[in-house]
C-alpha cells in the first residue's frame, strides 16, 4: 500500500527528459539481457538450420570435407523403401495416437473437474506415467505385453477379447507404440483441467438453467471455452509425435521389428547418420521433416482462427 | 424442528450416492490401469527371470528376490551406482544453467520494452516448434571438430545461453510483475541490473523453483543426445544406460526392471514432494 502510494506521487513529477533517459536505459537493458539468448538462438538454432540445408545437398561421410551433390540426396529418398515405409508408419502413429491421446485427456479432465475426497490422488495417480523415462516405461510394456506372462492379454482374453501376440505381430507392434504414448497423458489432462477450472462460474451455471442437458453444456459451453487448450495440446502434440524415437528405439531397434512394422521417421535419421555415416542423406531427411512441420503447424494456426475461442474476443 | 434439515442435509439422498459411487468407480479403474505398469514392474524386480515368463501369469513374486536389487549394485556391465550420479550430475547442472539464463531472457521478454523484442521473441516460438533433429547434425559435427563428444559439454552448455520452451515458460510468470514496481525503482535511480536482481527476482521466486524442477525432469528423461554424445558406460546417465544394458543383455528381465524402478523412482519422489509447483507450472504455461 505503501509501495502504491508512493508511486503514484513520483510517477507524477518527473520531468520529460528524464523519463525519456529512463527508457533508453531500459531499451539498452533489454538489448544486455537477452543477448545470451540471441547469442545461443543464433548459434543452436539459426545457423545450425541453415547449415542442415546446405549439407542436405553434399555427399558428406563425417570424415573428409563435404561435397556439393545438389538434389541426389532427395533423389535417393524417393527411391528409399525405408524412407517411405517409416513416413507412413509415423504418419499413422500420429494421426491415431494424437487425437486418441487428446480425447482420453479431456475425458479425464472433465471426470476430474470435480471436488471429491480422493481429487488430489486421483490427479496424482494420472500424472505419474509422465515421469517414467521413455527407456524404462517401453521395458516395462514389453513385459506387460507379452502373451500368456504379461498381464494385458491374461486381462483381455478374461474379458472375451483374441489380443494378438502384440510385439511380434506386424499388424498390432504400431499399436503397442501407440498405447505407450498415450500412457503419460497427465501433462495434457491438467493443461486441460487449467482451463476447465478457469470458466466462470456464472458462465456455467448460465448454462445449466438455460438447457438441463448436460451435453448441450458440454458442446456449447465447456469446449468452445477450452479451445486455447485444446490448440496448445495440438500442436504440441503433433510436433513431438513426429519425433518418436526411444520408445521405437527400444521395441523395434534400428530395423523396426517386427517387418520394419515400428520403423519411425527419426529412427531412420539417426541410422543414417550414426551408423551409416550418411551425414548428408541424413541432413536432406530431417529438411523433409522440418517443412513437414512447419506446412502442419502453419495450416493448424490458419484454421485456429475459426476454431479457438480467444477472450475478450467478440464482447 | 432445526435439528432435521441438517441431518438430511448431512445424508445424500440415494440417487446421489449411487453416482458418488459409480464414479469413484470409474475413476479408481482407470487409476488402476495407469498404475499397472508401475506395479508390474515392481514386481517384476524382485522375481526370478523365469518366474517373468511363467504360465500362468505370477500377481506376486514367490519367493521375493530382494537379492536382484542388491545385484544391481555390483555388476560391471551396468555400473548402476556412477550412471545415477552421472544423471544427478547432468540433470543438476542443466537445472541450474536453465535457472540461470532463462531468467535473464525471460526478463527481457516479460517485463522491458526494448526494439526488436517481439521479433527476437517470435523466433524463439519457431525455435521451440522445431524438431530438434533439424537442427542437431551441424552442431554434433562441430562439437566433434572441437573434440568434445564423449564429455557431458555438448549437453550442458547450451542450456547456459537459455533454451526456448523455459524462456517461455518463465516469461509467463514475469508478465505477472506489476510494472509500477519497477518503474518506481527505475525514479529512485536503481540500476537496471539491480532492479532485476532485487526487485524483480524475488517476485518470481517460486518461478524460478519449478523451472528448475521441470528442467531436472526432462534432463533426467533425455535420451537422444546422450545415445549421440557419450560412448563408455562409466560416462552415461541413466536413462543411456538402462538402454545399453537392455539391448545387450536382453534376457535379464528382473535386473532391466530393478534399473527402470530407480531410474523412475527419484522423479516419482520428487514429484509427490513438490506436486503444487509442477500443477503451478503447467497451467501456467498451457494457458496464454
Amino acid at each position: 500500500m505503501a509501495a502504491g502510494t508512493q508511486i503514484a506521487v513520483s510517477g507524477a513529477s518527473p520531468s520529460p527528459r528524464r523519463r525519456r533517459r529512463a527508457g533508453r536505459g531500459e531499451a539498452r537493458a533489454g538489448v544486455l539481457f537477452a543477448l545470451p539468448w540471441m547469442i545461443g538462438l543464433a548459434t543452436f538454432t539459426i545457423i545450425p538450420l541453415i547449415l542442415t540445408f546446405y549439407i542436405a545437398q553434399t555427399k558428406f561421410q563425417i570424415v573428409g570435407p563435404p561435397k556439393y551433390i545438389g538434389l541426389e540426396n532427395y533423389e535417393a529418398m524417393w527411391t528409399d523403401a525405408a524412407f517411405w515405409r517409416s513416413a507412413q508408419n509415423t504418419l499413422f502413429f500420429a494421426a491415431v495416437s494424437v487425437p486418441l491421446k487428446l480425447a482420453l485427456a479431456l475425458g479425464l479432465a472433465l471426470l476430474l473437474n470435480r471436488a471429491t475426497a480422493l481429487s488430489g490422488l486421483y490427479r496424482t495417480v494420472f500424472y505419474l506415467p509422465f515421469l517414467m523415462p521413455a527407456v524404462a516405461g517401453s521395458v516395462v510394456f514389453m513385459l506387460l505385453l507379452t502373451p500368456g506372462a504379461g498381464p494385458v492379454n491374461i486381462i483381455l482374453e478374461a474379458f472375451g477379447f483374441n489380443p494378438p501376440d502384440w510385439l511380434r505381430d506386424p499388424d498390432s507392434a504400431l499399436w503397442a507404440i501407440i498405447m505407450l504414448s498415450i500412457w503419460p497423458l497427465g501433462v495434457e489432462t491438467l493443461v486441460f483441467l487449467g482451463g476447465l477450472q478457469n470458466i466462470p462460474r456464472d458462465v456455467s451455471e448460465a448454462a445449466e438453467l438455460d438447457s438441463p442437458e448436460p451435453w448441450h453444456k458440454l458442446w456449447w459451453i465447456t469446449l468452445p471455452l477450452i479451445t486455447p487448450m485444446i490448440l496448445f495440446n495440438l500442436v504440441i502434440g503433433i510436433i513431438y509425435s513426429f519425433q518418436i524415437f526411444a520408445q521405437a528405439i527400444v521395441i523395434g531397434g534400428t530395423t523396426g521389428t517386427p517387418a520394419e512394422a515400428t520403423l519411425m521417421y527419426m529412427v531412420v535419421i539417426y541410422r543414417a547418420a550414426f551408423r551409416y555415416f550418411n551425414v548428408g542423406y541424413a541432413a536432406a531427411l530431417a529438411t523433409v521433416l522440418f517443412f513437414v512441420v512447419l506446412l502442419l503447424a502453419l495450416l493448424i494456426f490458419r484454421t485456429a482462427r475459426s476454431w479457438v475461442y480467444y477472450e475478450g474476443e467478440s464482447r | 424442528m432445526t435439528a432435521v434439515p441438517a441431518i438430511e442435509r448431512r445424508r445424500p439422498a440415494p440417487g446421489k450416492l449411487w453416482q458418488s459411487l459409480l464414479y469413484h468407480a470409474v475413476m479408481l479403474t482407470f487409476a488402476a490401469i495407469f498404475l499397472l505398469p508401475f506395479y508390474w514392474m515392481t514386481i517384476s524386480a524382485l522375481k526370478f527371470n523365469a518366474e517373468i515368463f511363467a504360465n500362468p501369469v505370477s500377481w506376486w513374486p514367490d519367493p521375493v528376490r530382494w537379492e536382484n536389487l542388491a545385484q544391481l549394485f555390483m555388476r560391471d556391465d551396468f555400473p548402476f551406482l556412477r550412471q545415477f550420479m552421472n544423471s544427478v550430475f547432468y540433470a543438476g547442472s542443466v537445472a541450474i544453467a536453465v535457472v540461470l539464463s532463462c531468467s535473464l531472457a525471460a526478463y527481457a521478454f516479460g517485463c522491458l520494452r526494448w526494439r526488436g523484442r517481439n521479433l527476437v521473441f517470435a523466433l524463439t516460438i519457431c525455435a521451440l516448434l522445431m524438431p530438434t533433429i533439424v537442427t542437431f547434425l551441424p552442431v554434433y559435427l562441430a562439437w566433434s571438430r572441437l573434440g568434445l563428444v564423449g564429455s557431458y559439454w555438448p549437453l550442458i552448455f547450451p542450456f547456459l545461453l537459455g533454451d526456448a520452451f523455459f524462456i517461455f515458460m518463465l516469461r509467463q510468470f514475469f508478465l505477472g510483475v506489476p510494472r509500477e514496481l519497477m518503474d518506481a525503482a527505475r525514479l529512485d535511480g536503481a540500476s537496471e541490473f539491480r532492479i532485476w536482481w532485487q526487485i524483480v527476482l524475488p517476485q518470481v521466486r517460486t518461478a524460478l523453483v519449478i523451472v528448475g524442477l521441470f528442467a531436472i525432469v526432462y534432463t533426467w528423461n533425455e535420451f537422444f543426445g546422450p545415445l549421440i554424445y557419450l560412448q563408455n558406460r562409466e560416462d552415461m546417465p541413466l536413462s543411456l544406460g538402462l538402454f545399453t544394458f537392455q539391448s545387450q543383455r536382453a534376457t535379464e528381465w528382473s535386473i532391466s526392471m530393478a534399473g527402470s524402478f530407480f531410474t523412475a523412482m527419484p522423479m516419482v519422489l520428487l514429484f509427490l514432494l513438490t506436486q503444487r509447483l509442477f500443477q503451478q507450472g503447467l497451467t501456467t504455461s498451457g494457458l496464454k
